[in-house]
């Protein structure tokens, strides 16, 4: 990771991407590829719940089409100014725009998928 | 919230055990001295009042003064504005934010919380805050902090139980960074602020408040409390303006002030002989009252300007002029404030009195007087003022009490009603008042005339007579008023009057002379006749002389001739 508070937009994260390749970006807003950012403070309980309930719930539904980078601001405290979080843990979406963002541990697996616009507000679970 | 048992038991910080709380200067003129020495140090300070109240300014004052005269350098985190917005917004007070930030003094961090952006799933905390803050502070060092207005979070934030927790931890953990920290808060139905936060934040509360009586808007700051210190418990008036905040604790001096002797000429001859001592006494209060047009503002001028001639500094009020206005005025008169101006010994402070409250006057008259520190004080006119009679008492008396213990000398002038008997306002502050002159306009004979009396001068044998005064082009002139059988004349009257009298003195003179000419010639006359008569006696002296002299030399003969025929007859 590098430092980025001075570009919190997806427009700045995109050289940043490790472990995907550059056609899945490109055509990440129109394929439905998501490229995320959770933010947490140290090892807390509720850090762990959100890291681990991400990873499930991107594996179930994001298969192959996410990046996510987990940034611990204990230890990047400069980069919680420029993403405006204030409540830890914070998911963030940069892509597909727009911005969207989830506090907390993540355990509401349906408020996840809804806030991430993975599936509309009120269809069935399937 | 008070109880004795000490608050500062929970602070990780260890207080000195003396009783003196430590404080942190927050530089705000008037503040500090009703605080004893500024915000407790190393604690949160809660903020709070409706919305316009200054609460924003106020708190980047803090951080202002604390980072240019203080060398504490503060961070800023806003819920509200952006930090453009801040900096522009103060640019006019004269606080350039952008330098502050650039040498490393002052940072602003704007937490920006939509609740339409955010989503909740699950347990979160505001650890995001404290790492947002914690990092601000560590990189300047900041020894002053600022949230203005924390409680935007319920707006964004649903689990309010949560965010309460939270908000309790972050006070106590500002504690434990041993920062100073200002908090405010919008003000709330019914309590201080509308989520309750003072109960988190119970070591010091201010509170502003910006009231509008009679359409003018007063604004005002009330310490609530203060644990640990004593504090001035008033509400109290403060000013924001091109200079800053200033708030004003404006209490009674009582009347333990010194008093001087030194006579301070009126700048009118004339006056300065009718008062015994030559003069208004030294940080005395003088009040000028009269109709309009009877020269109040004349002797006021004529009272500065003799002031900065003798090299004394002067602060003249106006609340009815311009300062240029008033110059060019009193230039008619011959008297000469514009080079006095010029010199800096006479400064002008000019405001429409409807600009701001009576109090709001009171406490911008009280900063100038702080600043200026001048020997004598010019309001012209106290007249013009709006408000409460009992509200206008009260602050008279604290500009008063406040001259006099700085030993300054003031004249008040007033416009007095058309009426014979003193209006409730005059009545009101004559009390406080050392010497009262009154102006008036005396109709007679188709004309006006101006004159003069001393209602009152405390301390001093003056004049009882009433005088009159004209304007001349080389300043005022007493004149002695004609009072005598047909009562008081003035102006035309008095010299027609004055003729007359003339007249009259001649007519007697004349009279005096004939009549000793008259009894000069009846001497003569009588000196004649006494002469005569003399004359004529001594005529008839004369002869009754010779007939004696005639009958002794016939008794003689005829004695002459008996002893001769004795002889004869032979006896």
């Amino acid at each position: 990771m590098t430092d980025a508070d001075d570009q919190p937009r997806p427009a700045g994260h995109e050289d940043q991407k490790t472990h995907d390749d550059p056609a899945g970006r490109d055509s990440g807003g129109i394929e439905g590829f998501y490229n995320l950012r959770l933010y947490v403070a140290g090892q807390t309980p509720k850090s762990l719940a959100a890291i681990a309930n991400l990873t499930r719930i991107c594996e179930d539904h994001l298969a192959e089409r996410y990046t996510v980078e987990v940034i611990d601001l204990l230890v990047k405290p400069q980069l919680a100014a420029g993403d405006q979080i204030v409540a830890l843990p914070t998911l963030v979406r940069y892509l597909p725009p727009p911005l969207k963002r989830i506090i907390g541990n993540l355990s509401d697996t349906e408020k996840v998928l809804v806030g991430l616009d993975i599936r509309p507000k009120g269809l069935p679970n399937s | 919230m008070d109880s004795p048992a000490d608050p500062r038991s929970d602070l990780p910080h260890a207080d000195p055990p003396s009783a003196q709380l430590a404080k942190t200067p927050t530089g705000i003129a008037g503040l500090d001295d009703l605080t004893l020495g500024g915000l407790p140090t190393g604690r949160p300070t809660l903020l709070c009042g409706a919305a316009g109240c200054g609460k924003t300014l106020f708190a980047m004052t803090f951080l202002v003064n604390g980072a240019t005269r203080y060398a504490e350098s503060g961070v800023f985190m806003s819920f509200e504005e952006r930090a453009q917005d801040l900096g522009e917004n103060v640019a006019s007070l004269g606080y350039d934010l952008d330098a502050l930030s650039g040498s490393g003094r002052l940072v602003i961090d704007h937490v920006r919380v939509e609740r339409a952006e955010i989503h909740e799933s699950g347990e979160y905390d505001l650890d995001g805050l404290f790492v947002r803050l914690g990092h601000a502070i560590d990189s300047v060092g900041a020894r002053r902090v600022v949230i203005d207005t924390i409680e935007a979070l319920f707006g964004g934030l649903s689990d309010t139980a949560a965010l309460r927790a939270e908000l309790r931890r972050l006070f106590g953990w500002l504690k434990d960074k041993g920062v100073t920290a200002l908090i405010t808060a919008e003000r709330g139905d019914g309590q201080l602020t509308r989520y309750g936060i003072e109960e988190y934040v119970s070591d010091c509360v201010i509170l502003l408040d910006n009231r509008v009586q009679e359409q003018v808007t007063t604004r005002r700051l009330r310490v609530v409390k203060y644990r640990g210190s004593s504090h001035g418990t008033n509400e109290y008036p403060f000013l924001i303006d091109d200079r800053g905040i200033s708030v004003m604790p404006i209490t009674s001096a009582g009347l333990g002030h010194g008093v001087s002797a030194e006579p301070v000429p009126t700048g009118v001859a004339g006056l300065d002989a009718m008062l015994g001592i030559g003069g208004y006494f030294r940080g005395s209060s003088v009040l000028i009252s009269g109709l309009a047009g009877t020269g109040k503002s004349t002797f006021a001028a004529a009272f500065a300007a003799a002031a900065c001639d003798r090299g004394e500094r002067c602060l003249y009020f106006a609340f009815e002029e311009s300062p240029d206005q008033v110059i060019r005025n009193m230039r008619s008169v011959g008297i000469d404030l514009g080079a006095h101006r010029a010199s800096g010994t006479l400064r002008f402070e000019a405001t429409r009195p409807s600009v701001y409250g009576f109090e709001m006057h009171l406490a911008r008259m009280h900063r100038d007087i702080d600043m200026f520190e001048p020997r004598l004080l010019v309001v012209d006119p106290i007249s013009a003022f709006r408000g409460p009679p009992t509200e206008i008492h009260a602050t008279l008396i604290r500009l008063a009490d406040l001259c006099k213990v700085r030993g300054i000398t003031c004249l008040f002038t007033s416009l007095s009603g058309s009426g014979e008997l003193m209006d409730e306002s005059e009545r009101s502050v004559s009390s406080l008042m050392d010497t009262w002159i009154s102006l008036r306009d005396l109709e007679a004979n188709g004309e006006l005339n101006r004159v003069l009396y001393l209602l009152k001068s405390r301390g001093m044998k003056h004049s009882k007579q009433l005088r009159e005064y004209r304007l001349t082009d080389h300043g005022i002139e007493l004149t002695d008023v004609y009072v005598g059988p047909g009562g008081v004349l003035t102006g035309t009257a008095r010299l027609v009057q004055e003729a007359r009298e003339r007249e009259e003195q001649v007519a007697r003179q004349q009279a005096t002379e004939r009549r000793r000419r008259d009894v000069a010639a009846r001497r003569r006359s009588v000196e004649r006749q006494m002469a005569e008569m003399r004359a004529a006696i001594e005529a008839e002296e004369a002869e009754i002389a010779m007939l004696i002299e005639q009958e002794e030399a016939r008794e003689k003969a005829y004695g002459a001739e008996r002893s001769r025929m004795a002889t004869e007859r032979g006896t």
